[in-house]
């Protein structure tokens, strides 16, 4: 397989990825704009939390509300990481790679891109953006679905789930990041429940609020969800479950090629240190710092993987 | 469907036009929106150039086939091997004696003084003597049996890949036209171009020779039809910053390390081709390609400099070509062409502007040209001094009777004129021509211009069996 290839899909499942977790992230701020009266504090958290805020501010000038803030992350085409933007350019990658994906996959890429590149045409309005999230997720899971139905499970299949699992860690990650404090035990008397929004939103945005409830009950702690979405396998979003995930298909690459790269063991690296660990240890040790670290490990292995199987050069 | 001065309907029409007229018109119109909608979630778009909106565009998909029965298509391709056997051994002298300029069959500026003509390939001999891997005839019928070569496109002629998707969407929408008549297959093209360009591979090649497709990249307007080839054939498709030439090959940068090429079908121009050896601007290119060709590592397909045989300008002398090297006349018609760079044939044009079509000798896609019966005065005038100005730019031809063929309207049916553009593969010792081609529809009425870029369409092109 071509270098470019191995990195067209790996990027192209990144931003479907993205895509997605975008749209979760303003369904979660939505949410908390209806049930809170107040004002816009947790759009900036959101846009700090999908990692475009430096960019909105430059482009609004510091200003931040509901509507731009909407806007920015849905269809700016200035903003890279916008769903348009994302969406765009995983079908620009999908072309590139056309003759590594079955017709399934490449007509669900097609199908997403026509379909949103219609209804992100406009600004939405906020009675249509319920439906415009629902197509996003949709149109989302159909490729996936399409890739698990119809792909050969070789170095193209790997390549592409490698993509997707690395940008859902990275995204779980920030997430936690963002709302880290909020779990800290100074935040809140030890051992008493969260304030109900604020753990609401952090589930909401990983889709996890029924997963949740049905592993640990209706009574969330913050241990209990730092450990849902750090350490618990169970959790397909969890940053030992995409850990996993990345281990196991670039070991699968190991066995398509008969070749160990520097990525492997970097890989390697970040599982024994970050997930064989319990929760208590990571509060004593700082969340922060922890998530800190992971961040940066995982990037190191983005980029190694880049490096090894010449994406680029 | 019908004869050019009768009611009667056309022979191979026969059985197709009894099923029209049993088909419910509102049935056949939502047929033709499912084309549409299938054409778009392929992806079978081409892109238009200077359009700020970098627009995807579908090409209009005609449904009503173009017919052409088993034995007047035997005579085409007859005259299409002989015209592109001919090319291909006017390209071998061209780049080596030149014996046909000796024999003063044609004039050595003709050659010399042409921008098409590559210096870099004098002496060099491509494996089997091949130049012209792929060709795309253009042709249109002016008659029953007579058929005249528009022009040859012996560089990278595009295309194909409606020929084979207009026939899957005609196979998916009317199943049943195809149990009632027998048309001639075309889905082998690929597997046939494979084997074509593997068997031109170099010597150096081991027994199953590696065959890439070298692309501009995603937003040429022919990308999709480069994509779904490199698919079909089960080969990669590749850029120019994923070759490189290591240790005297070219080599491809995969996952595994550098992997050499043996064979690659070019869709990019010569000028592109190598920073080194052409165009030093060209970021499409891989440098040092030319150097491994001559050198024989690597084939190009279609050999650089086959411009030369497809020049307006040297289309002209093709009949004189085609009987200089097979001993034969003709079986194809040349349309009669004046050469503006010759004083007399000039003034001719310029007296007759209004009923002639000017073309630029190195134009193509239907671009800069004249249609003096359909021109403004304005434009007449315009043409007459660009005539006057740079008379070797130009050739001249007259508007020709073009035949047409049926297209769907929302009146029913309604004559448009269309050309075909067969596809051959050429292999040292075979040339395979895919029955049928592409057909190319002028979709306003009275309109000759076909090209897609210009507002043409495409139809499903089928031979029938003998």
């Amino acid at each position: 397989m071509l270098g470019k290839t191995a990195g067209g899909l790996y990027w192209m499942f990144r931003y479907l990825e993205r895509s997605e977790n975008t749209a979760r992230m303003i369904e979660a701020g939505q949410r908390i704009a209806l049930t809170r009266t107040g004002g816009d504090e947790e759009w900036t958290s959101i846009l700090q939390t999908s990692g475009v805020l430096p960019g909105y501010l430059a482009a609004y000038e510091g200003e931040v509300s509901r509507d731009t803030a909407i806007d920015w992350m849905l269809r700016d085409k200035d903003n890279p990481s916008s769903v348009l933007s994302v969406i765009e350019a995983a079908r620009n990658n999908a072309k590139t790679v056309r003759t590594a994906l079955t017709r399934e996959v490449w007509e669900g890429v097609n199908e997403c891109w026509m379909s949103l590149k219609t209804q992100l045409a406009r600004k939405i309005a906020e009675r249509d953006l319920p439906e415009v999230l629902q197509t996003i997720r949709q149109r989302s899971a159909f490729v996936r679905g399409a890739l698990h139905g119809t792909m050969l499970r070789n170095d193209i299949y790997n390549f592409s789930r490698i993509g997707t699992f690395v940008e859902r860690a990275d995204n779980t990650a920030r997430i936690l990041d963002a709302k880290y404090h909020v779990l800290l035990p100074s935040a809140t008397a030890m051992g008493s429940s969260l304030d109900n929004v604020q753990w609401q939103s952090i589930l909401r945005s990983v889709s996890a609020e029924g997963g949740f409830q049905m592993a640990y009950g209706s009574d969330p702690r913050p241990r209990e969800i730092a450990q849902f979405l750090i350490l618990d396998r169970r959790m397909p979003r969890s940053l030992a479950s995409c850990t996993d995930k990345i281990r196991s298909n670039l070991g699968h690459l190991t066995g398509d090629y008969g070749t160990r790269l520097p990525c492997h063991d970097l890989v390697d690296r970040l599982a024994l240190k970050s997930m064989q660990r319990n929760v208590d240890e990571i509060f004593d040790n700082g969340l922060h710092e922890f998530i800190q670290e992971f961040l940066e490990d995982l990037a190191a292995v983005g980029a190694q993987i880049e490096i090894d199987y010449r994406f680029y050069q | 469907m019908k004869g050019m001065n009768g009611d009667a309907i056309r022979d191979p029409y026969a059985h197709f036009s009894n099923w029209f007229d049993g088909e419910d018109p509102a049935r056949l119109r939502k047929k033709q929106r499912e084309a549409e909608d299938l054409f778009r979630l392929t992806g079978i778009t081409f892109n238009v150039y200077g359009r700020a909106e970098a627009a995807e565009r579908l090409i209009p998909f005609d449904i009503i086939p173009r017919i052409i029965s088993g034995r007047e298509w035997s005579r085409l391709a007859r005259g299409i091997e002989q015209r592109v056997r001919a090319i291909n051994a006017f390209l071998y002298d061209i780049y080596h004696r030149q014996e046909i300029i000796r024999a003063g069959r044609i004039p050595v500026e003709m050659i010399s003084r042409n921008v098409a003509f590559e210096p870099q390939m004098i002496g060099v001999s491509p494996p089997g003597s091949v130049y012209t891997h792929i060709v795309g005839v253009d042709l249109v019928r002016t008659g029953p049996d007579e058929f005249y070569v528009l022009e040859d496109n012996a560089r990278t002629p595009s295309g194909v890949s409606y020929m084979l998707e207009n026939r899957e969407t005609m196979l998916h929408m009317f199943p049943e036209l195809f149990s009632q008549n027998r048309v001639q297959p075309v889905s082998n093209y690929p597997k046939m171009l494979r084997r074509s360009l593997a068997a031109c591979a170099p010597s150096c090649a081991n027994g199953n020779p590696t065959v890439a497709v070298l692309t501009p990249g995603i937003y040429n307007s022919a990308y999709y039809e480069h994509s779904f080839l490199a698919d079909k054939m089960g080969v990669e498709l590749v850029e120019g910053h994923d070759l490189r030439v290591v240790d005297g090959r070219v080599q491809m940068r995969t996952t595994e390390g550098y992997k050499p090429v043996d064979v690659l079908y070019r869709r990019v121009d010569d000028n592109f081709l190598d920073p080194l050896n052409f165009n030093p601007e060209s970021a499409l290119g891989i440098p040092g390609i030319m150097d491994v060709y001559k050198a024989g590592g690597i084939t190009i397909a279609n050999a650089p400099g086959t411009g030369i045989a497809d020049d307006k300008a040297i289309y002209s002398y093709m009949p004189d070509i085609v009987e200089f090297y097979t001993g034969e006349k003709a079986i194809l018609q040349n349309v009669p062409t004046w050469r503006c760079n010759e004083p007399d044939s000039l003034a001719y044009v310029l007296d007759n502007l209004a009923d002639l079509v000017v073309k630029e000798v190195h134009g193509s896609g239907g671009y800069g040209m004249l249609i003096g019966p359909t021109a403004t005065k304005k434009e007449l005038n315009e043409f007459r001094k660009k005539l006057t100005n740079r008379p070797g730019n130009y050739i001249a031809q007259p508007t020709l009777s073009l035949s047409t063929v049926p297209i769907f309207t929302r009146a029913g049916l309604a004559p448009r004129h269309v050309d075909l553009r067969p596809f051959v593969l050429v292999s040292p010792n075979k040339i395979d021509i895919t029955p049928g081609g592409l057909t190319r529809v002028a979709l306003k009425k009275g309109s000759l211009v076909v090209n897609s870029s210009q507002g043409g369409g495409t139809k499903d092109t089928w031979v029938l069996e003998e």
